[in-house]
C-alpha cells in the first residue's frame, strides 16, 4: 500500500474546435505529453484509466492504447457523466495507493463542439393513441410540460433555489451574469482557452437567453479537448531525477462522491449535499482547510452553479455566497481567487476532460509556470468537478516542499 | 348507467384527475419518503413497503428558470418550476400567467391546475398538470 500520490506529468490540450481530431487524436495528443511532461514512457505505466462519455461502448482506453502503446496492462474505461475525467483520475490513484503498480496514467477526452443540448427534447412526436410508458407512466413526452430536462434549465433552478433558501432579494439576474464577467476575464489571460474573449456585463447580459438566469455566455461551452496525467507513488518518486521530484504535486485528497438521498432530489438534483461531503473528505483527508487554498478550480457548467458551490465548498460562510461573491474574493486579485483559467464559462467543457484539465490548472500555478495568469506563490489549490446524477470529485493540490 | 362522453387518460401516473385533481406519491411506510416512481427500495432507509399518499394541491414555488431555448417540438418560453407541497417537492410549470420574472417570483404561492394536451385517434383527452398563482 502507498500511502502519498503524487501527480508527476499532466496537460491539456487547447480546449476549442478541433475538426481534423477526433476522440482517440486529441487523448493520445493529451496522454503523450502527460508522459512528456512526467519524462516516463507508457512502458513505466501500470495502470491505464480513460473516459470518453459519448463514445462510452467504443473501448477508448484500448484504441487510445493502439496509437501509442500496447504493454497489456489493465485499462479501466470509465464513465461518470462530467466528473468522467475525476473518476478516470481516482481510479488510478487508487490503483497506485493500492500498490497495485507504482505508476498511472489518467486520460479524459471528449469531442462536443457544435453540440447543443446534451438532455431534454420529446425524442418523439406525440403518439396517435395514449399509451402510458416508462417509469412515470407518461402518455407523451414531458420535458418542457413537467418541467425542463436541459442542463442550463436546471443548473438556473439549482442557482434559484439558493437564493430562494437564503432570502436574496438583490438582482438575480445581474448578480449571476457578474460572475460569468469574472471568468470571461479571466480566461482572457488563458491561451488554451476556447473562448478567451472579454465580454462586458451589458454583453453577457444582452446575449441570447438560454434559461434565465443564463444566457448563453452564461453556459458551459461545448468543445473538443483532451486531458491527462500521470500518477506515481511517493516511494516511486523518490528514484526518480530531482527535476522530476521538484515538479511533482502532492495529491493531498482525492474523493469522489455520489448523492445521498435528501428530500426532493428526485425532482431537482441535489448537486449541493455530494459536493459539501466531498470537500469535508477532502479538508479532512488533505489535513488543510479552505483558509489555506490559493486558488480553486470549480465546476462553473453554469454561472448559477459557481455561485452554490462556494457555500458547498465552504469558500464562504453557510449561505453566504452571495455576499461572498460581491466582495470580490473570487477574482484573480482577490482572497480566494475561483477559475483563473476562465471556467467551463470560457475555458471550455469538453466533458470528460473537464475533470483532469482543471486539476492541470491547478498543478500549473504550483509548478509555477502559468505565465501572465500566474498566482503567485500559490502552493495549495482545490480542484471540483460534478456530473449530473451525481458523482462530484475534489482533489486537493499541494506543491512538493 | 353513466355515459361519459370523454375519455380522459392522465399525462402521467402520479397525476391523479378526480376532483379535486391532485398529485400522488409512493410514500416509504418506514420512513415516509416519497417517490413518484417505483422503487424496489427506499433510497432513504431501504424499506421495501410503499403506500399510497395524496399529495397538498397548493405550495410555494422555491426555485423556477424561464425556459427560452429548448430542443426542437418544445414550445418556448415556459416557466420550468419547483414547488413545495407542504414538505414535499414536485416540479411542474408554472401557467396561467406570464413567463416572466415581474409575474413569476420566488416563494410565491402557487396551486395545481389541469388542462388538456389534445386528444388521440380514439377521442381520449391526455390531461396534464401545472401550477397557477393562488394570489
Amino acid at each position: 500500500m502507498n500511502d502519498d500520490i503524487f501527480i508527476l506529468g499532466i496537460t491539456m490540450t487547447k480546449f476549442g474546435k478541433h475538426p481534423d481530431k477526433d476522440a482517440v487524436d486529441l487523448g493520445a495528443e493529451a496522454a503523450m505529453n502527460a508522459l512528456a511532461d512526467g519524462g516516463v514512457t507508457m512502458a513505466d505505466m501500470g495502470v491505464l484509466a480513460a473516459g470518453n462519455l459519448m463514445n462510452a461502448a467504443a473501448g477508448f482506453g484500448q484504441q487510445l492504447q493502439k496509437q501509442i502503446g500496447q504493454t497489456g496492462i489493465p485499462v479501466f474505461n470509465v464513465v461518470n457523466a462530467c466528473a468522467t475525467g475525476a473518476t478516470a483520475l481516482r481510479t488510478a490513484i487508487m490503483a497506485v495507493k493500492a500498490g497495485e503498480c507504482d505508476m498511472g496514467l489518467a486520460v479524459g477526452v471528449e469531442n462536443l463542439a457544435g453540440a447543443g443540448l446534451l438532455a431534454g427534447g420529446f425524442g418523439k412526436p406525440d403518439g396517435h393513441t395514449w399509451e402510458p410508458s416508462g417509469r412515470y407512466g407518461a402518455v407523451a413526452p414531458v420535458d418542457g410540460r413537467i418541467g425542463t430536462d436541459t442542463m442550463p434549465g436546471t443548473f438556473a433552478q439549482v442557482g434559484m433555489e439558493y437564493l430562494h433558501e437564503h432570502a436574496y432579494s438583490g438582482e438575480a439576474f445581474e448578480m449571476f451574469a457578474k460572475i460569468s464577467e469574472k471568468n470571461h476575464s479571466h480566461s482572457t489571460l488563458n491561451p488554451l482557452a476556447a473562448y478567451n474573449k472579454l465580454m462586458t456585463l451589458e454583453e453577457i447580459m444582452g446575449d441570447i437567453m438560454i434559461a434565465y438566469p443564463n444566457t448563453r455566455p452564461m453556459c458551459s461551452a461545448n468543445c473538443d479537448g483532451g486531458a491527462a496525467a500521470v500518477v506515481v507513488s511517493a516511494e516511486k518518486l523518490k528514484t526518480l531525477s530531482l527535476e522530476q521530484q521538484r515538479r511533482a504535486v502532492k495529491v493531498s485528497a482525492s474523493v469522489l462522491t455520489s448523492d445521498p438521498y435528501t428530500e426532493g432530489c428526485q425532482v431537482l438534483p441535489d448537486v449541493n449535499t455530494l459536493t459539501r461531503s466531498a470537500a469535508t473528505q477532502a479538508y479532512e483527508e488533505a489535513g488543510v482547510g479552505p483558509d489555506d487554498l490559493d486558488l480553486v478550480e470549480l465546476h462553473d457548467c453554469f454561472a448559477t452553479a459557481e455561485l452554490v458551490h462556494y457555500d458547498n465548498l465552504k469558500l464562504c460562510e453557510e449561505g453566504g455566497a452571495v455576499e461572498f461573491f460581491e466582495s470580490g474574493a473570487t477574482w484573480r486579485d482577490g482572497d480566494m481567487p475561483v477559475n483563473v483559467s476562465g471556467g467551463l464559462q470560457s475555458k471550455g467543457h469538453p466533458i470528460s476532460a473537464t475533470g483532469i484539465a482543471n486539476i492541470w490548472e491547478v498543478c500549473h500555478h504550483l509548478r509555477g509556470e502559468a505565465g501572465d495568469r500566474q498566482i503567485e506563490g500559490a502552493t495549495v489549490g482545490l480542484a471540483h468537478v460534478i456530473g449530473l446524477g451525481s458523482a462530484c470529485g475534489v482533489h486537493i493540490l499541494e506543491k512538493a516542499a | 348507467m353513466t355515459t361519459e362522453t370523454v375519455a380522459r387518460i392522465p399525462l402521467v401516473d402520479y397525476l391523479v384527475l378526480e376532483d379535486p385533481p391532485h398529485l400522488v406519491a409512493h410514500e416509504c411506510t418506514s420512513c415516509g419518503a416519497r417517490f413518484f416512481d417505483r422503487r424496489n427500495a427506499c433510497a432513504s432507509c431501504f424499506g421495501t413497503e410503499f403506500r399510497s399518499a395524496e399529495l397538498p394541491t397548493e405550495g410555494e414555488l422555491v426555485s423556477f428558470t424561464i425556459v427560452s431555448f429548448a430542443a426542437p417540438g418544445v414550445p418556448v418560453p415556459f416557466v420550468a418550476g419547483v414547488i413545495d407541497l407542504d414538505g414535499t417537492t414536485v416540479r411542474g410549470n408554472i401557467v396561467n400567467t406570464e413567463p416572466d420574472t415581474e409575474h413569476v417570483t420566488l416563494g410565491m404561492k402557487v396551486r395545481l391546475t389541469t388542462f388538456s394536451i389534445g386528444s388521440d385517434d380514439n377521442g381520449v383527452e391526455a390531461v396534464a398538470f401545472g401550477f397557477e398563482p393562488a394570489s
